[in-house]
């Protein structure tokens, strides 16, 4: 029993370890926020812990893996990091906090969901500074594969928007 | 899991492992091909747009390779599966290695390919392999941002000016005949893997809706052109594997 115990409050280290880590291309999110960190558990002495891509070619999953991987170790375990696909990750796996944080920082965070193939058809994207709704889309292929490149047609601030997958 | 799906399904997995290469292989070689883009392309968006989708294309091709070298089960890596087989071993289909041309061959050859993976991987994601099916879940979310922009871009060009129009139209005379490859079927349990010549009817819809916007004419294809699928390339493939093959033949082994 005490054993068991104390395995549960090492996976709970160990949990509050990797979600601490900061994704690389955007630091003010964690993979928490993201919702990339899927589980974290105790296989004998090892951590466990389980992470999923966001795009499949995003260049930041090697090195995010690699991030958790290291601030496990430093805490003190032995560690193995697994990359898991189902379910496949989505915005809506973005929390509360995460899409608060990513706002604060100047990143417009997912609005809504299109499903058809709508050609030309734009969505409302608010500006991150000023709120206003009055904005433009200058590339829907921003600076990472998650995001477009926005302009607000009120104040004038250049800015990311995190595309809903 | 290949055990699994041998006992459970009875599929052969010699058939699902060749449906897996090639379509990884599709996405390997367009990735690349839109790779060859980077630092060239006729404004700053479409540099960025570009690398984006070869991005996602060699994202999806990695996880069908990590499964293809599984499936295997021959100690060969989802590496030396993409890098280390000659042509007459790749099994894409001739549409995604013809040369990018101009702005309109490109964009219009995307439409085309992402306008049929779009149906494809959505009925992939009910596959009853489930490695298929999550990589399905992931990569129909990414294929609208593509079926989107390439599709604009072919309803921008071909109902744009005079010189555009004539391009865009060129590209479709050009390109049109190797379509059917891309949704000709093959010998697979559709189980697992989606029946491609059911995918044909919901391609043909997309294309004609983008078409009709485009003001561009469907060509009469008197000769389709095919091969690919069964390792005949075409002579710009040699050029695209020596360079796409070039650092781990010169330096075999080779890791970053």
């Amino acid at each position: 029993m005490a054993a068991r115990v104390k395995a549960d409050d090492r996976a709970a280290l160990g949990w509050r370890v990797a979600a601490a880590v900061p994704d690389p291309e955007i630091p003010c999110v964690t993979v928490e926020d993201l919702g990339i960190l899927r589980s974290v558990e105790m296989e004998g002495d090892a951590v466990v812990a389980r992470l999923t891509p966001t795009y499949a070619g995003c260049p930041a999953v090697l090195a995010i893996e690699l991030a958790v991987e290291t601030a496990i170790r430093e805490a003190g375990f032995d560690v193995r990091v697994e990359r898991v696909l189902s379910p496949a990750w989505s915005t809506d796996w973005i929390t509360e906090e995460g899409r608060e944080k990513l706002r604060a920082f100047g990143i417009t965070p997912p609005a809504e969901k299109r499903s058809d193939n709508a050609f030309f058809t734009e969505i409302v994207v608010a500006c991150p500074r000023c709120a206003s709704e009055k904005t433009e889309k200058l590339a829907a292929f921003g600076s990472t594969p998650c995001k477009a490149h926005y302009r607000c047609l009120a104040c004038a601030e250049p800015f990311d928007y995190f595309k809903c997958l | 899991m290949a055990t699994d799906l041998t006992q459970s399904a009875e599929v052969q997995v010699s058939d699902l492992l060749a449906a897996v290469i090639a379509l990884a292989d599709d996405h390997l070689i367009l990735g690349h091909r839109l790779s060859e883009w980077c630092g060239h392309a006729p404004m700053l968006e479409e540099d960025l747009a570009l690398p984006n989708m070869a991005l996602d294309m060699l994202g999806q091709a990695r996880a069908l390779y990590s499964y293809a070298a599984e499936l295997e089960g021959r100690g060969r890596t989802e590496d030396d599966i993409a890098y280390l087989r000659t042509d007459r071993e790749y099994r894409n289909c001739l549409l995604v290695e013809r040369p990018n041309g101009d702005f309109a061959h490109t964009m219009l050859r995307q439409f085309y390919f992402a306008a049929f993976m779009q149906p494809y991987w959505q009925a992939m994601t009910e596959s009853s392999d489930a490695t298929l099916s999550a990589i399905a879940a992931k990569a129909v979310k990414e294929i609208a941002y593509h079926v989107r922009h390439a599709g604009e871009w072919v309803i921008r060009l071909g109902d744009g000016t005079e010189e555009s129009a004539k391009r865009m139209q060129a590209a479709v005379d050009a390109l049109h005949p190797y379509t059917d490859e891309l949704v000709a079927d093959e010998d697979v349990d559709f189980a697992v893997v989606p029946n491609r010549a059911g995918m044909r009817a919901r391609w043909e819809a997309t294309v004609g809706h983008v078409f009709r916007e485009a003001r561009l004419a469907v060509p009469d294809v008197a000769f389709p052109l095919s091969g690919g699928r069964e390792g005949r390339h075409g002579e710009e493939f040699g050029y695209l594997l020596a360079e796409l093959q070039y650092m781990q033949r010169t330096y075999p082994g080779l890791t970053w």
